[in-house]
């Protein structure tokens, strides 16, 4: 088997290599990809939605049906993580806990203490750290992780950003407060209902935004109509809507990265992550 | 031979992609183990994202984000390196960690059922059911 893939990768990489001689040289301004639409793109952009990032103008505007499916696709993939792994047993009757004042560990079958309790805090089984600077370091860091995440966001149209990157970012934040305390505090501030329900609501907002430019006399995801709602000329509707699209697809990645990551990392239980 | 020189030295970010492609490919056919099959895929993935990156590079150019008040007044297409790859990578490397975890998801199922994320010994229990 080894030997065949060998073969196999050999050619392939030789015949990849061998049509190299056709392609452009790197960093050639005339070549074709720079030449056709991305010289549109450049010139064009800012005169028809005054967005500076002409990235994010033709991710969330000229490619805009590209961009909605790939958050559908990004939906899918969170909804098949869920439905793939969800299991709603726990991972059986036992519970750790630690008593806070002396740390010591103790081990019950089968009794309910509390979740929360002054005197006793639940541990995990596998691995218990008791790291009150890492914990603490990571609470203070959270917020302005989000905070960075919402300017990342809402600032993709003037710097690198945008949906992606800070649903991304927010959703790092979440998943920083459960890789540094325990799984059942990350869900305690965000509920495994509240991420579904984010993850179905960006995309509804986003072919939302679209269906509304229908109803406003336009074609789908053409934001020029949201002028007649937003008093605003088509030009700066055009940004308005692609701030929308944007704060949607950052729900959606958001929420699918923390489901993603709380159901691989629990098996699909969450109750105990890494 | 000075052409030849050229040429490898012009188009050597083509020939570092189509390595690390091979890398990926090799990874996800050769390999036993289910994990190390999706790191290929997963290194396969990059090797293209680095590609329609580089493509996109123009030389002298900078970031195809327009300068304050550039675009009142004509914007210049060779200043500004081309916005279509990196649109078109920015949602793949997205979607590529999707995939990545529903592929996880489907190796966890695996594991679940047979106790190994060896391919010979899954393959061993399936024949002799």
């Amino acid at each position: 088997m080894k030997a065949i893939g060998l073969i196999i990768v050999v050619l392939a990489g030789a015949l990849l290599l061998y049509s190299t001689q056709d392609f452009p040289f790197w960093g050639d301004p005339a070549s074709p990809a720079g030449t056709h639409t991305a010289t549109y793109y450049l010139t064009k952009a800012f005169e028809e939605t005054s967005v500076p990032n002409v990235v994010t103008a033709v991710l969330a505007d000229y490619r805009g049906f590209d961009t909605m499916f790939e958050t559908g696709v990004i939906f899918c993939a969170g909804l098949g993580c869920f439905v793939l792994l969800r299991l709603s047993r726990s991972r059986d009757e036992d519970s750790y806990y630690r008593h806070v004042a002396t740390g010591i560990t103790l081990h019950i079958k089968s009794a309910k203490i509390p979740d929360v309790s002054s005197e006793f805090e639940r541990i995990d089984t596998l691995w218990t750290p008791y790291d009150l600077i890492v914990k603490t370091v990571c609470r203070l860091l959270a917020p302005f992780v989000q905070l960075f995440g919402l300017y990342v966001i809402a600032h993709g149209h003037h710097s690198p950003g945008g949906g992606f990157q800070g649903g991304v970012i927010l959703g790092a934040s979440v998943i920083l407060i459960a890789i540094s305390h325990n799984m059942r505090t990350a869900i305690g501030r965000i509920s495994e209902k509240t991420i579904h329900i984010l993850m179905a609501v960006g995309v509804l907002l986003y072919s939302g935004i679209g269906a509304l430019c229908i109803l406003l006399g336009g074609n789908f995801l053409d934001y020029a109509s949201l002028s007649r709602i937003l008093f605003t000329n088509e030009i700066e509707a055009r940004s308005l809507g692609i701030l929308g699209v944007e704060v949607g697809v950052g729900i959606t990645v958001m929420a699918v990265m923390i489901t993603i990551y709380n159901n691989l990392s629990s098996d699909g239980r969450l109750d105990e992550g890494l | 031979m000075s052409d030849l020189v050229v040429t490898l030295l012009g188009k050597y970010n083509y020939w570092l992609c189509v390595i690390l492609m091979m890398i990926g490919l090799y990874a996800m056919i050769a390999k036993n183990n289910l994990i190390k099959k999706l790191v290929g895929m997963n290194i396969f993935q990059t090797s293209i994202i680095l590609f329609y990156v580089s493509i996109g590079c123009k030389k002298g150019a900078t970031i195809s984000i327009l300068e304050h008040g550039a675009g009142h007044h004509g914007v210049d297409p060779t200043h500004y390196i081309n916005p279509l790859p990196h649109v078109l990578m920015l949602t793949a490397i997205v979607v590529s960690v999707s995939t990545f975890g529903v592929a996880l998801a489907l190796a966890i199922k695996v594991y679940r059922k047979h106790k190994t994320l060896e391919e010979d010994e899954i393959l061993m229990q399936l024949r002799s059911e």
